[in-house]
């Protein structure tokens, strides 16, 4: 099985349109499992339509809920609290003391230590997954209700289900939309993938997140090969991109135009490579065809995956 | 190295059982007294709710069973510490085969036990390359 | 008064439009950067840093001659950072969320604070490009601030990092604050803009945009702090591709546009070039002083309606 990820740190590199145009050109070679990881603000459905085949609810971690019934009003959790997510009672309508559900973390310290016993643990509805249909081939989404956290986990989640789903399938590869920045969402995205898709463009800030997500998948040993989108932008910074890929043994993959066909691809909530050919989406095919014909190096942990000879 | 407890991350109850190749995730452990061949099964679906620690709360499954010896897949750093801690040894890179097939490779000796982990922290590897035992 | 900067999805021009606010500022400013994960303003308004300071997490540390091995610490955990095996307490610092309950807990005061680091927090100051009085001379507060987190690479939880940044913003009135958002609605990006006065929320005419300007009008609407659009490249790839629909859900949620940005291939250049985008072309220079005004106009508004018991205030 291989499992290709694609990140890119920084938001609106292009990350999701390559990924959506890189599924539609393995649906034309035997198919892959695609899987959108960035479940914070999910985008690839919208190119790829998907026909929702399952849905199912995403729970994770606890909150604390203090009743107001029981409540001694004594202020323990208050001041207990490290994430500040006990709210005082205001002094107009006097409800007691609350709990902010945006800033609790769920630690429990509170419920352990009310001296009146007032506050119940609950467990969180983060969100919702799907197993889908699309026109490339099945896809696995979800989509968190906004401010949750604890997203690395439904990460894991979409990836266990992937890889299930693909064995079970017959798909040999697992095309992966990551998440975005360097956090934990984006290293579960990364944990156990066979390969990581660097796209970044050639601005100071694609530079800097570049080389933090260049960092990451070092520190978690994963192949990085590199695409710079919108590499006219600035010619010399594309070349600094590439001399730094060159000392630090990534692979460049290619460069792609400014283009405004991205934009009219997903107006029509197409890909690029569904439209007439321009330069923008050939020169994306044979960055595929490179991806495909890398080395599949995929185990990442060489040094670390040989057993101990047997004594 | 014929004597003891071994647990095997398996998907199912039994000796015919697929190897679970994940640690922490795995769906349960099949554990096999080598001294009686007595064979039990210790659910692990807790730890696979879990939203991080799973290989720690695992490797207390294990310790709690009275492994000696685990044989999985893909075991990473923070619960291959716990289980050295807890004086359990590890044999990783199983996958495969059954339970029973793991455990006859054990007893034949032909499987070596791991001095470092082999999976990142928080998951383990997709597959793809193997390390062949050696 | 605090004005946060966000977007839904990454890549809109968060922060082109947040260094060009910084940079036009008429008033004393301080430019903070909570996009910890990947923090970016610095590289645009080019501070002197004049302070870099490591942030620290509480995790426990043990003691292991009191260390009983009752296991109470490790049975409460949430986070699964400690953990009794054989004939240890074993620590995990890094799932370790700094509740203290362990602490708390512990009956033989085995357990005690010790610390992890979350990033770095980097101050300094910049030159804005401010022209109140026309004279050239007069450019630039010179107390225009600057702050910024940088998580540690390979460090999972950003928020306790945003929370030690936001501990050393400047308290009252002294200078109003600008703060660069992470992108999107998770938990970070709703801890970045839950202290501020007035959201500013930068999105784009495309299907991606909408998509995700709808999450995050969705997030931060219930947090009842005045809020406004900004539509970057507004006519984006020339007339008919783009599309209006954008538009169309603010007018129908009733969100103020507080500025339209056309698309402009010089702002991508400037941009790429790690300047300030409104220092670099004028037309942008005009946009974002408008909307400095309105957003100054909306903290004012939300000031005196609060003022005033029983008003409505408007989201």
């Amino acid at each position: 099985m291989r499992e290709i990820v694609v990140i890119s740190g920084k938001g609106g590199t292009g990350k999701t349109s390559i990924t959506a145009a890189f599924a539609h050109l393995a649906s034309t070679q035997g198919g892959a499992m695609l899987c959108d990881l960035d479940v914070d603000a999910p985008d690839l459905h919208l190119l790829l339509a998907p026909d929702r085949r399952e849905e199912h609810e995403f729970r994770s971690g606890f909150e604390a809920v203090i009743n107001p019934e029981t409540c001694v009003v004594c202020g323990m959790c208050f001041d207990l609290c490290r994430f500040d997510a006990v709210q005082r009672p205001s002094p107009e309508d006097f409800l007691g003391y609350g709990v902010d559900p945006l800033r609790c973390e769920g630690c429990k310290v509170c419920v352990q230590f009310c001296p009146a016993k007032a506050i119940d643990f609950n467990e969180k509805h983060c969100g919702q997954w799907q197993a889908s249909n699309t026109r490339f081939g099945p896809l696995i989404h979800a989509q968190l209700f906004p401010g949750s956290e604890n997203s690395g986990r439904l990460v894991a989640l979409l990836k266990k289900e992937a890889r299930t789903r693909a064995e079970a399938q017959g798909l040999s590869l697992i095309l992966c939309d990551g998440a975005p920045g360097i956090g934990c969402p984006v290293i579960s995205s990364l944990s156990g993938a066979s390969q990581a898709v660097l796209v970044t463009e050639p601005t100071p800030s694609g530079r800097h997140d570049l080389e933090r997500v260049a960092e990451l998948c070092r520190h978690f040993r994963i192949p990085a090969s590199v695409i710079i989108n919108k590499f006219d932008l600035n010619l010399g910074n594309t070349q600094d991109i590439e001399d730094y890929c060159m000392e630090q043994g990534h692979a460049v993959l290619g460069r792609l135009p400014h283009d405004e066909v991205v934009v009219r691809a997903m107006v029509q909530a197409r890909c690029v490579t569904e439209l007439p050919a321009t330069a923008f989406s050939e020169s994306l095919r044979s960055i595929w065809e490179r991806i495909v014909n890398l080395e599949p190096t995929a185990q990442a942990r060489p040094e670390l995956i040989q057993p101990t000879p047997n004594a | 190295m014929n004597t003891g407890i071994i647990a095997v991350t398996s998907e199912g109850p039994g000796l015919e059982s697929m190897v679970d190749a994940r640690f922490g995730r795995a769906a349960g452990f099949v554990v096999v007294d080598l001294a009686s061949m007595a064979v039990s099964y210790v659910d692990n679906s807790g730890s696979q709710t879990m939203a991080q620690g799973a290989g720690i709360q695992a490797a207390e499954n294990c310790a709690r069973a009275g492994a000696e010896v685990v044989l999985s897949g893909f075991v990473g750093p923070k619960a291959f510490q716990a289980l050295a801690a807890g004086g359990i040894r590890v044999i990783q890179n199983v996958e495969g085969m059954t339970v029973g097939q793991a455990v006859d490779k054990f007893q034949r000796g032909e499987l070596a036990v791991a001095d470092a982990p082999n999976a990142p922290a928080g998951g383990n590897p997709g597959g793809g390359g193997k390390g062949e035992p050696a | 008064m605090i004005y946060a900067i966000a977007s839904g999805k990454g890549g809109t021009g968060k922060t082109t439009v947040t260094a060009s606010l910084a940079a036009l500022w008429d008033r004393p400013v301080m430019a903070v950067d909570l996009d910890v994960e990947e923090p970016n303003l610095h590289l645009f308004l080019h501070p002197e840093l004049t302070g870099e300071e490591p942030a620290f997490m509480e995790v426990p540390e043990r003691d292991p001659k009191r260390c009983t091995l009752c296991g109470q610490c490790a049975a409460f955990c949430q986070y699964k950072a400690l953990s009794v095996m054989g004939k240890t307490l074993l620590l995990f610092p890094e799932m370790c969320h700094g509740c203290g309950g362990c602490l708390l807990l512990c009956p033989e005061k085995a357990l005690s604070p010790g610390k992890r680091e979350l990033g770095r927090i980097v101050s300094g100051h910049f030159r804005t490009d401010h022209l109140s009085s026309g004279r050239e001379e007069d450019a630039g507060f010179p107390d225009a601030g600057f702050l910024m987190g940088r998580l540690r690479v390979g460090e999972a939880m950003s928020p306790p990092l945003m929370r030690q940044v936001k501990a050393r913003l400047p308290q009252g009135q002294s200078a109003d604050i600008l703060i660069d958002s992470p992108p999107g609605v998770s938990c970070p990006a709703v801890n970045a803009v839950m202290d501020a006065d007035v959201l500013v929320l930068v999105t784009e005419p495309t299907p991606f945009g909408l998509h995700d300007f709808r999450l995050a009008v969705q997030a931060f609407r219930s947090l009842g702090k005045p809020l406004g659009a900004v539509i970057n490249r507004s006519d984006i790839g020339g007339v008919g591709i783009g599309d209006a629909s954008v538009q169309d859900f603010c007018r129908a949620e009733g969100i103020p546009v507080w500025a339209q940005i056309p698309y402009n291939r010089a702002v991508a250049e400037a941009y790429s070039r790690g300047e300030v985008a409104a220092s670099a072309v004028p037309e942008l220079r005009a946009m974002i002083l408008a909307l400095m005004a309105r957003m100054q106009g909306a903290a004012a508004a939300s000031q005196s309606a609060s003022a005033t018991p029983g008003e409505v205030q408007h989201a």
